[in-house]
């Protein structure tokens, strides 16, 4: 175990240097470089600019640069925005608690309906339940979660009045049935799309599992179905589903800053719009970075997961 | 007089396949009684392993699979009918009044749970007892199937332990209850040779110790000669011949039986004899297109045009509890193939 | 039907004819492939048909709601026909979505490949670096590239491209590993042929299956992503429409104006779906594995 985890950890270390290298180069795309949003500000001339440039250390070659920038990401010093001129991660820590709420009860809700949806598919192959479930999940699948958000806050905020149209409390109320309330509208709409994900990968793990020989063996010791089902077949196909939370991470975080927008939920992805807005690179460059190595923890914490739930892993 | 465990009437197996209903086990019955060891001996797709999956109830449900026929297991004086029974009902009985191993020791068991635990669930499914009584029963059952180290063992998963020793706990957990009746599908065709004949011997020591009654399915001639009392030869789903292990392996009358016999290698010939190895030409018809009269037929070196291909030979005793099933038997007993 | 003959070509006669009666058999597939066909040809033909012209300003004529005179879906904030616009917006975001696929399916096919094939330690570090690539929400990495370019269509394409090609990566890469060591590619090797010629004439039409069936799910992707990044302002840019950007203020005119929101998204919804259809009758035509009845 001590072994896996240890080559696990090298592995993630490398992708974090790799990642780094993605991140830094999308930071130079930029026209002019980190240097473009100077550029655009008026009465600027370009002695100005060289002269920036020199105290940003762009004169510099870019290994030196990428060197540079990267051991100030490593001990925290990701820059300041340059809207209120507050430390970038300071920034986005504000925005943070705000999404992983919102990740949080959306996938409550996914992993929930998408386990049962899945199970009962995959119970009943080719039943009328299966069929209607592969088409809804399929049609979930297609349709764009910010149109969705549209129509539900068209139908449940504005016809119907049942929820509030968006953000995350009413200010001068802020009481817990005030949060929920402003919390279901962008969970249910940031789930769709991952309950039809979860169901499909949850009905096609369970039938790999349920045609296999233990499976059989444990119906031939005379258990009951109920724990044939949740004790060898279930415990089984939850093995890849753990791995599949990792890998669906990055899917989730585009789909919560997609939510973010349409509800005004106050979390990282309205940040990172805001800060597209406003040309605050830092913000969105800090954004990119700690969405990214976000996705590297999970699907770290994924594989450890994994080897702890499968015996095995451990061994390897 | 022995008793009687396990009697099977007209057992008929068919699937729902995509080119409509196809039959794959016909008309088998058979009997088993305590301490006895049938062996029912046949080609891959001769239909004994689903027949056997059938007696377990194993078989997907209806309308995938249908069962008909009767197979009563005579459990002190009450009678269960293993195919009428309700799937409840049949659960009860499964594991503990009838238990089976199979063919795949590497797979059979589930690799997430410890060896232990799996065999501790067996228990509990059955009995009413504490979990560390039904460990200690596993405890008892790992040491009775002859695994070294017991107490250790019951805590490793199954992919640390060996083939033998996975078909040993395999073993263990069928006969946690004492069953009366035990199903060995290919218990030994996934392991070594040496390991083969351990594991034989231990189900025969078991069995003598237990008094239970087994069916066991092979194709193999060698575990039939060492195992079984009696022989049951099947081919494409039905009862070929059937009798002692004296009067099968000795003197078999069905053309397809001397076949099979002559297709293994004996161990008491090697070097001296030129005799080759015989084979059977062809394969085993589809159970979808079936031919006419004796399906066997097509293979056999003695079938006559009009006569084999025209209608179903019957079961007919050749000798005391020897029947087997074909229309010229008498005939090529008398010129020697 | 050009789907299920580019796939019929692609191996021998046999497989061809099975492959394409189970793609006919999956009802879900013919139907998205009617779907998109419709679609498509409303998208080419459409405009010429309709009264109005998609750029025509009527600002009389604002927020008429569907069915009103000729104006069967209605008209925006500005009194432009939104049936026009809507077809003509289709021909861009279909086209957008396409190109993409194409772009990012060679980009894909390329280093995963190249990665299968050479294996070692290039292998390793372009997959490692595909992996640094999955690491990135799409959307993020899409915006903040979006944000540096000038968003014309073309750019868009090739951003959307530049963040979607790691699946095919990933699943060419598998192929090839695996066809890697059978003995036609010894045989090829054996008998002189090149690198290029084994990788992409010999390796490549035998991965075709899964390449396609990941290149249809990768347009009904691509056409998601432009309406997202459209509908957040950096995507095609007015007066080009394109569904995502007909969305773009809808949300200001929900309360009053709710087919403003409602028909671009049905018609976004309609061709993903068709083709998330389509990839899931290709995925069981072609995968030998799939448990089709």
């Amino acid at each position: 175990m001590s072994r896996y985890l240890a080559r696990r950890l090298m592995q993630s270390l490398v992708l974090l240097v790799l990642v780094s290298i993605v991140g830094f180069a999308v930071l130079n795309l930029a026209p002019g470089g980190p240097l473009s949003q100077f550029a655009l500000t008026p009465g600027m001339s370009e002695a100005d600019l060289a002269r920036i440039a020199a105290q940003m250390g762009l004169d510099r070659p870019l290994p030196v640069q990428y060197f540079e920038w990267f051991s100030r990401l490593f001990v925290g010093d990701w820059g300041n925005s340059f809207r209120d001129g507050r430390p970038v991660l300071e920034v986005i820590g504000r925005h943070l608690f705000a999404t992983l709420l919102l990740m949080l009860s959306s996938t409550v809700i996914s992993v929930g309906l998408g386990t049962l949806v899945g199970v009962m598919g995959a119970t009943r192959r080719y039943s009328l339940f299966d069929y209607t479930a592969t088409v809804l999940a399929m049609v979930a699948l297609s349709i764009p979660t910010f149109w969705f958000g549209l129509v539900a806050i068209y139908v449940f905020a504005l016809e119907l009045g049942w929820l509030p149209a968006g953000n995350m409390y009413t200010i001068g109320d802020r009481s817990f049935v005030d949060y929920v309330e402003h919390l279901i509208l962008p969970s249910v709409v940031l789930a769709l799309v991952n309950v039809a994900i979860w169901s499909r990968y949850m009905r096609s793990a369970m039938l790999d599992v349920i045609d296999q020989d233990f499976v059989r063996t444990a119906r031939a010791k005379g258990l009951d179905r109920r724990r044939v089902l949740v004790h060898h077949v279930m415990r089984n196909a939850l093995i890849p589903m753990i791995t599949l939370a990792g890998i669906q991470l990055p899917t989730l975080l585009s789909g919560a800053l997609v939510t973010e927008t349409v509800f005004t939920w106050p979390g990282m992805g309205r940040l990172f719009l805001d800060s597209l807005g406003y040309q605050d690179y830092p913000v969105v460059m800090g954004l990119l970075m700690f969405s990214a190595i976000l996705v590297l923890i999970a699907n770290l914490v994924a594989d450890i997961l994994v080897a702890l739930a499968d015996p095995r892993v451990r061994l390897e | 007089m022995s008793t009687r465990r396990l009697t099977v009437r007209d057992l008929r197996v068919g699937f729902r396949t995509e080119g409509g209903f196809v039959e794959v086990v016909h008309d088998v019955s058979l009997t088993l009684d305590a301490g006895e060891t049938l062996a029912v001996v046949g080609e891959s797709g001769s239909g004994k392993s689903v027949a056997s999956l059938a007696l377990m109830r194993l078989l997907p449900a209806p309308p995938r699979a249908r069962i008909t026929g009767r197979a009563i297991l005579h459990h002190g004086g009450e009678e269960h009918d293993l195919i009428s029974l309700s799937e409840a009902r049949v659960r009860r009985l499964r594991g503990a009044r009838i238990a089976m191993i199979f063919q795949e020791p590497l797979t059979s068991l589930n690799p997430v749970h410890r060896v232990g635990a799996q065999i501790v669930e067996a228990i509990r499914a059955h009995r009413g007892v504490s979990r560390g009584d039904a460990r200690r029963r596993a405890l008892e059952l790992l040491d009775l199937v002859g695994i070294p180290e017991p107490q250790k063992r019951l805590a490793a998963f199954p992919h640390e332990l060996s083939g033998g020793m996975r078909q040993r706990v395999m073993i263990a957990m069928a006969l946690a209850l004492e069953p009366d009746v035990l199903i060995a599908d290919e218990p030994t065709t996934a392991l070594d040779v040496t390991v083969q004949a351990q594991i034989l011997e231990l189900l025969r020591a078991l069995q003598e110790r237990t008094g239970m009654a087994m069916l066991f399915v092979t194709h193999n001639f060698g575990v039939v000669a060492e195992t079984a009392d009696r022989a049951m030869v099947m081919y494409s789903g039905r009862v070929v011949e059937e009798g002692t292990v004296e009067q099968v392996l000795t003197r078999p009358l069905m053309p397809y039986t001397h076949g099979l016999m002559r297709s293994v290698p004996r161990l008491d010939h090697a070097g001296r004899s030129s005799e080759p190895l015989g084979t059977i030409e062809g394969f085993v018809p589809d159970p979808a297109h079936l031919p006419a009269g004796c399906v066997f037929h097509p293979r056999c070196p003695h079938h006559v045009p009009g006569r084999c291909d025209a209608g179903l030979p019957e079961l007919e005793a050749a000798a005391e509890g020897h029947r087997l099933r074909c229309k010229r038997w008498r005939e090529i007993a008398e010129v020697p193939a | 039907m050009t789907d299920a003959f580019v796939i019929a070509t692609l191996r021998p006669r046999w497989w061809r004819a099975r492959a394409l009666r189970r793609f006919l058999r999956h009802r879900l597939a013919v139907t998205g492939l009617v779907l998109i066909t419709a679609l498509t040809l409303a998208c080419i033909v459409g405009p010429g048909l309709l009264p109005y012209d998609e750029l025509y300003i009527d600002l009389r004529g604002r927020f008429a709601p569907p069915l009103t005179g000729d104006h069967y879906l209605g008209t925006d904030p500005l009194g432009r026909d939104i049936a026009a616009r809507l077809l003509m917006a289709g021909r861009i975001s279909l086209l957008v979505g396409f190109a993409a696929m194409v772009l990012s399916t060679a980009i894909g096919a390329v280093i995963g490949i190249v990665a299968g094939y050479r294996g070692g330690w290039i292998g390793t570090g372009l997959m490692r670096f595909t992996d640094a690539f999955l690491c990135f929400p799409q959307i993020f990495l899409l915006l903040a590239l979006a944000a540096f370019i000038k968003p014309s269509a073309i750019m868009i394409t090739v951003i959307i491209a530049a963040t979607s090609w790691m699946e095919i990566a990933r699943i060419v890469n598998a192929e090839i590993r695996s066809l890697r060591e059978r003995d036609f590619v010894l045989a090829a090797r054996m008998s002189g042929a090149s690198h290029m010629w084994i990788m992409f004439r010999e390796l490549l039409p035998n991965a075709a299956g899964p390449i396609i069936v990941a290149a249809t799910l990768t347009v009904a992707r691509a056409i998601l992503i432009e309406a997202y990044i459209s509908f957040l302002g950096y995507g095609i840019q007015p007066p080009l429409p394109s569904w995502g950007n007909m969305l773009n203020n809808a949300q200001q005119y929900l309360d009053s104006a709710p087919w403003l929101a409602i028909v671009p998204g049905i018609a976004i919804t309609l061709a993903v779906t068709s083709f998330n259809f389509i990839g899931d009758g290709l995925r069981d035509a072609l995968d030998a594995r799939s448990d089709l009845k």
